[in-house]
């Protein structure tokens, strides 16, 4: 059999933690609340718009517009989204430097996707020991029919992941019903298809084997750790003293036993070992597996209420505090990450505040760069983009600065009238005397008058004009 | 369980050679193993749907995959799958999606397109290329041209006419231009008076016995006139050009050079006549396409 082999692949040993409920399960599950009200209902939910959809959220793909509640973002904001994902990595380095893997214990898709699952095992299979049990035995009806319905369960929520996801890229309402009349898009059942698969392969199957082995989060945040970081750790001394931790004998019930004894106060109960989703030892100190779910504090803190013991045996603390000193929060690293954070936050939030309900573009038609015209003048053309990003009608007036030599013609014309969220090309010729005068402003700007809510504004564009340089 | 896969013993083939020599049994991995099952039976359905193997002069076609669709010419056509018929397939559904704004242009004229920017932008799309694929190669990208031999199509002067109809006639018949070779009829002495005289109606600084005596040349002996009229305007019926204006169609020249390079290169084009065709495009072009392309070629140098 294949137990017996030397293979370079060491083969996942199966892990079937046990529940637990504590402070830290039931952060948890509000978590997972929150996390998954958002993502499965968002959709479904409507938005009042004067222009577009009605979906609170909709990723509009072919019109390059995103609908997100009273934002709409168009494909030229892109750039918020590398605003987005600044703060995203400031935030995620500004918490882990001082709270450690926080993110990985409490809100990263894995820990949340593979804690449903393991609940649904729970729930089909029971606990623990069952699940061992059930696992060790050999295959019998009992046994084909309860992991066929944890695998048919798992295979549903996977299912209804993957479908909600493609539900944020088309109206959910319109979508669902294409979807099983078999008129969706392609796009449409390839992306359930593979979200449903990866789901159900990395929540059910790979579970812890994803932190460990294939996230590259896990392997670079001891960049980010320090000695004043929290870490969910051991108290050492306590539970071991000189002596070493052990069970509850006769003699050594009472903590005050203990204590005379120099017998440490872990009773060797194995519950910490047993509920942790990534099968380590918590006691044998800070490994890279621990995504830092504190379940064994919860555990820990449960046999220590029962037997009267003081709790905290396991807890969050740090290297610094385990040495008997107090945490240092403000420092270079924590200030500097939060000064970062605070910066992208207030530009981005600048940005979107301060977003323009019109632009105007300019940009030259470069071949040919230039054109002599039969007066003996130079001609440059100029496609100017007009965008109106308000939901309602707007008109636009266009009109160059006035120059000597210089003359203009907006085609087909110096005015338009853009409906909500529309935009328009419009060709801008401009003839300049040739040849140039010494040191001549070779700019063309174009101003746009509009009014916006009974103000006159105006905005401008600015590109060059080509003249012929020496030997053309 | 654990400890049993974590055991460090080591299977053999269980053969030893020369009494002693074994060999390490290293299967390949499951997941391996699985994943050549896997594509071995993807293999056998797709040869089942999809064409596969050579037999004889021709090859299995599959079951079940019939594509159908209508070529230009209005032919039904059936056959197996291949990607090929996938492409004409797809080509045809979206020259279908595009008749309808194709016939919206057929019906309108050329102002009432240029004034509603969805037909437009619809146009200008299309002939942007249309003009890469079969003008540029000419005229080059934006119609700039080559000085010399093709004419700019972005200047405003224009040969054959820069009305739309004049364009669209252009487009659909093609041009003929013709201008014959004088060097045998006049002398070098006559050539370089008719130049000096060129030169001058642009407006150049003058000589001005030899001009009179180029003006002299041009409406009498030279019979530059018949075609490039009497004001020397040229006539958009007959493509003769317009030597009044700066731009210069053959004659390959600019502000920079001198007098005398001008002139230089204006006898070399008296002296050698010139002969320059462009093809008509009427058989490659439907109307609707030669409309389109009118449209953008006057919009590139703002037609007349």
């Amino acid at each position: 059999m294949e137990t017996n082999q030397t293979t370079l692949h060491q083969g996942r040993v199966p892990i079937y933690p046990r529940s637990v409920s504590g402070r830290y399960r039931t952060i948890k599950y509000i978590v997972l609340l929150v996390a998954y009200g958002t993502y499965f209902l968002l959709p479904w939910f409507r938005w009042e718009r004067e222009n577009g959809p009605d979906q609170t959220v909709l990723l509009n793909i072919i019109e390059r517009r995103f609908y997100i509640f009273d934002l709409t973002v168009y494909a030229q904001d892109i750039f918020w989204l590398a605003g987005f994902l600044i703060i995203a990595a400031f935030l995620l380095f500004f918490v882990t430097g001082i709270a450690g893997r926080v993110f990985c214990g409490y809100f990263c898709f894995q820990t949340l996707w593979t804690d449903v699952f393991l609940l649904i095992e729970h729930i089909v299979q029971g606990e623990r020991n069952a699940r061992m049990k059930l696992a060790n035995s050999a295959w019998s009806m009992k046994k084909v029919l309860l992991m066929s319905l944890t695998w048919l369960l798992w295979l549903l929520v996977a299912f209804w992941t993957g479908l909600s996801f493609t539900l944020y890229w088309d109206d959910a309402y319109n979508l669902i019903y294409q979807f099983f009349t078999g008129a969706a898009p392609f796009p449409a059942y390839a992306t359930t298809l593979f979200l449903t698969l990866t789901t159900f392969v990395m929540a059910g199957l790979a579970r812890e084997q994803v932190c460990t082995y294939m996230c590259p989060y896990a392997r670079f945040q001891g960049a980010m750790f320090d000695e004043d970081t929290l870490i969910v750790s051991y108290d050492e001394p306590r539970g071991e003293r000189s002596c070493g931790r052990c069970k509850p004998d006769k003699g050594n019930k009472q903590q005050q036993a203990r204590v005379e004894q120099d017998i440490g106060d872990c009773i060797d109960c194995g519950y910490c070992v047993q509920v942790c989703p990534v099968g380590i030892d918590i006691r044998n100190g800070m490994q890279y597996q621990c995504v830092s779910c504190a379940l064994c504090i919860d555990a820990c803190n449960t046999i220590m209420k029962a037997i009267n013991y003081p709790t905290g045996l396991i807890r969050y603390t740090s290297q610094r505090q385990l040495s008997g000193e107090k945490n240092r929060v403000f420092k270079l690293k924590n200030i500097g990450y939060g000064f970062a954070l605070l910066i992208v936050t207030t530009l981005l939030s600048w940005s979107i505040l301060h977003r323009t309900t019109t632009e105007l573009r300019i940009q030259q038609i470069r071949q040919p760069l230039y054109v002599h015209l039969s007066d003996g003048s130079i001609q440059n053309r100029y496609m100017v983009k007009v965008f109106n990003k308000r939901d309602e009608e707007m008109s636009y007036k266009l009109t160059l600065q006035q120059r000597p030599g210089f003359s203009w013609e907006f085609s087909p014309s110096s005015q338009l009238t853009l409906p909500a969220s529309k935009s328009a090309e419009i060709q801008l010729v401009v003839r300049a005397d040739n040849p140039q005068k010494d040191g001549a402003d070779q700019s063309v700007t174009v101003y746009m008058t509009y009014t916006e809510n009974g103000i006159e504004k105006e905005i401008s564009a600015t590109s060059s004009f080509y003249f012929p340089t020496q030997g053309d | 369980m654990s400890k049993d896969k974590q055991k460090q013993t080591v299977q053999t083939t269980g053969h030893a050679w020369d009494g002693d020599i074994q060999e390490f049994n290293n299967p390949l991995p499951n997941w391996w193993l699985w994943g050549f099952y896997l594509t071995v039976i993807f293999a056998v359905i797709y040869w089942v749907l999809f064409p596969a193997w050579p037999v004889g002069d021709g090859y299995t076609k599959g079951i079940a995959n019939e594509i159908e669709y209508t070529t230009r010419d209005g032919k039904v056509v059936k056959t197996h799958w291949n990607t090929r018929a996938l492409l004409q397939k797809d080509l045809m559904e979206a020259r279908a999606q595009q008749q309808k704004f194709i016939e919206e242009l057929n019906q309108s004229t050329a102002e009432e397109i240029l004034k509603d920017p969805a037909k437009r932008a619809f146009a200008f799309s299309v002939a942007k290329v249309l003009f890469a694929d079969n003008c540029a190669a000419c005229h080059q990208a934006g119609g700039a041209g080559l000085a010399g031999k093709y004419p700019s199509l972005a200047d405003d002067d224009w040969i054959w006419g820069g009305k739309y109809e004049h364009i669209e006639h252009s487009i659909r018949e093609g041009r003929n231009g013709n201008m014959p070779g004088f060097a045998a009829r006049l002398t070098g002495q006559q050539i370089d008076d008719l130049c000096e005289y060129v030169v001058s109606l642009s407006g150049e600084d003058k000589e001005n016995t030899k001009v009179a005596s180029g003006k002299a040349l041009f409406s009498g002996e030279g019979g530059c006139v018949a075609c490039h009229t009497s004001e020397a305007t040229g006539n958009i019926a007959i493509g003769s050009a317009n030597l009044t204006d700066h731009i210069w169609t053959v004659a390959n020249i600019n502000d920079q050079m001198s007098h005398a390079e001008k002139k230089q290169a204006i006898a070399s084009v008296i002296q050698k006549g010139i002969a320059r065709k462009m093809p008509a495009w009427k058989n490659r072009f439907s109307d609707t396409e030669i409309k389109m392309l009118a449209l953008y070629v006057h919009e590139l140098g703002g037609g007349m």
